[in-house]
């Protein structure tokens, strides 16, 4: 069997998949994290709790009305957004201009409101959600076996982050997100509805989380609790590819996904904290974070 | 000649401090006005009271006989009011184009990107880069170059010459005579007055929020001494 470092190659091709299948949530998550975060000034704690209602859209769209995973992937992360849309309306525009903290605190707040519900009516244990037949099963690469589910979780997400990616950097609606996350009063002055735009923004990050949520279905199962494990990590991505930088979040999502599987191989008492020591050691030598401009 | 835009005892304030006392202005349909006055007077403010950037006015502002006060400030372009601010407002993460494309078109005889890039070919030529990566004067030109493509019918112009070398403040005299050709009105504040005498029709001097006189481009001369000891220039 080849080796490589006195690791068997499939062991390390395996555990090289599964840190690029949670690379691929937390870019989607630390994505819109900073979309949120550039636009909004706005530290999107309830992020987790959007991404677990995701989740749980796909699985009571199901459990309810018989609506299958394809489905729910388009439909789950639109239902979200607009519940993104009607909490920006009604409460985070209150927030803008203030101390950055009002905004943390309730998004907290709202993330553990979310999690109370959906744990008082379905305990803290997972509900199962099947992949769809259509990826049941997996392929044989030859070097190793891949869930064929596993596969598409990655090429979806990058699909998505790089489409987003694509709407905010190359496109008139992203010029215009991005000229306002420099001087918004400015972009509304030349007739552009900024109020609005930051109502969509919110809506595109919640939705993000949402479709996040559905793919994580089939992989964590449903659990209220599912968003509050993720969340802390996104963060850590977020700190280290820099706050407000959408291809920054994007590439150190993946990077770190990457660095906590092969973490699994090599150090596997470590996998779960190493994450946390690249962020101390990126805040030492890189306060503003790998792709973050230094204020 | 009808008034275009028509203030009448204008109040505002930043915050606390009350920063204009019943301010009157006129400005007619294709004329060139310059705000004169030294720092600290509110010719800056006059500029962002217009606009609505300064929401806290009282008083009276009518454009083309519409009430402005009550219009929100996402459409005072639509109204045909376009603003280049002190600060020029290039935004760095948009390159030069993306800077010029930002502001939607709100009326009719806007330039065509042609005719801009005819206007100021280095901005055709450094149209990919950074807008900020522009010399000052080309970011000048550019701020002032996005709000022509909009076709907004009168131009607040906040001290354009500010810290241009000659040849850059004179090309910018060029821009301003030919807007002038065009019929956009435009209400400059500026220190220079060598440079607003060569383009202006009229001037304004305003001390402590209020105008204190105006005359035509014709009586300058006679008022240099006097300007010379009011601005303390």
């Amino acid at each position: 069997m080849t080796m490589i470092f006195g690791i068997p190659l499939p062991a390390l091709l395996g555990q090289l998949l599964i840190g690029l299948i949670n690379g691929s949530f937390y870019a989607l998550l630390s994505l819109g994290l900073a979309i949120i975060f550039g636009m909004l000034r706005i530290i999107n704690f309830a992020h987790g709790a959007q991404y677990m209602l995701g989740a749980f859209s796909a699985y009571l769209l199901l459990t309810f009305t018989g609506i299958g995973y394809w489905g729910a992937l388009i439909l789950a992360p639109i239902l979200v957004g607009i519940l993104g849309v009607v909490i920006e309306r009604l409460f985070l525009r209150r927030l803008y201009g203030l101390d950055p903290l009002y905004g943390l605190l309730f998004t907290f707040g709202l993330a553990l409101t979310l999690e109370g519900t959906f744990r008082y009516f379905y305990g803290s244990s997972g509900q199962p959600y099947a992949a769809p037949a259509a990826l049941a099963g997996g392929t044989n690469l030859g070097f190793m076996f891949m869930p064929n589910y596993r596969g598409w979780v990655v090429v979806a997400s990058l699909i998505v982050c790089i489409g987003t990616w694509f709407l905010i950097e190359k496109t008139k609606l992203g010029a215009y997100l991005r000229a306002a996350t420099e001087n918004a009063t400015l972009v509304q002055v030349f007739g552009v509805n900024v109020p609005v735009l930051l109502t969509l923004t919110y809506g595109l990050g919640v939705a993000l989380a949402a479709f996040a949520g559905v793919l994580a279905a089939p992989v964590y199962q449903v659990s209220p609790l599912m968003g509050s494990n993720i969340i802390i990590i996104v963060f850590a991505v977020v700190v280290v590819g820099g706050m407000g930088s959408i291809m920054g979040a994007i590439v150190t999502g993946y990077l770190l996904g990457i660095a906590e599987g092969l973490t699994k191989v090599f150090y596997p008492e470590a996998s779960s904290i190493v994450i946390f020591v690249i962020m101390a050691f990126v805040l030492l030598l890189r306060p503003a974070g790998l792709f973050g401009r230094e204020a | 000649m009808a008034a275009l835009l028509d203030i009448k005892g204008l109040n505002a304030w930043y915050g606390e401090s009350h920063v204009l006392h019943g301010l009157d202005m006129t400005i007619h349909d294709g004329e060139t006005v310059t705000i004169l006055g030294r720092n600290g007077v509110g010719k800056t403010t006059t500029l962002r009271t217009i606009t609505g950037i300064i929401r806290s006015r009282k008083g009276q502002i009518r454009f083309d006989g519409k009430d402005m006060l009550s219009v929100p400030l996402h459409r005072t372009a639509h109204h045909g009011i376009g603003y280049v601010p002190e600060e020029r407002g290039i935004f760095s993460s948009l390159n030069v184009l993306e800077n010029l494309m930002l502001p939607p078109v709100v009326g009719k005889n806007g330039m065509s990107v042609e005719d801009i890039f005819e206007l100021f070919p280095n901005l055709h030529e450094r149209r990919h880069s950074p807008g900020t990566r522009l010399s000052g004067g080309e970011q000048q030109m550019l701020a002032i170059a996005r709000i022509l493509r909009t076709g907004v019918r009168m131009l607040l112009l906040d001290e354009p010459t500010e810290g241009l070398a000659p040849v850059i403040v004179q090309r910018i005299g060029e821009v301003l005579k030919k807007l002038k050709e065009r019929g956009l009105t435009v209400l400059l504040v500026e220190q220079n007055f060598r440079f607003a005498s060569r383009v202006a029709d009229r001037f304004y001097l305003m001390d402590h929020g209020q105008v204190v006189s105006e005359f035509p481009v014709g009586e300058l001369p006679d008022r240099m001494d006097t300007l010379h000891h009011v601005l303390g220039v």
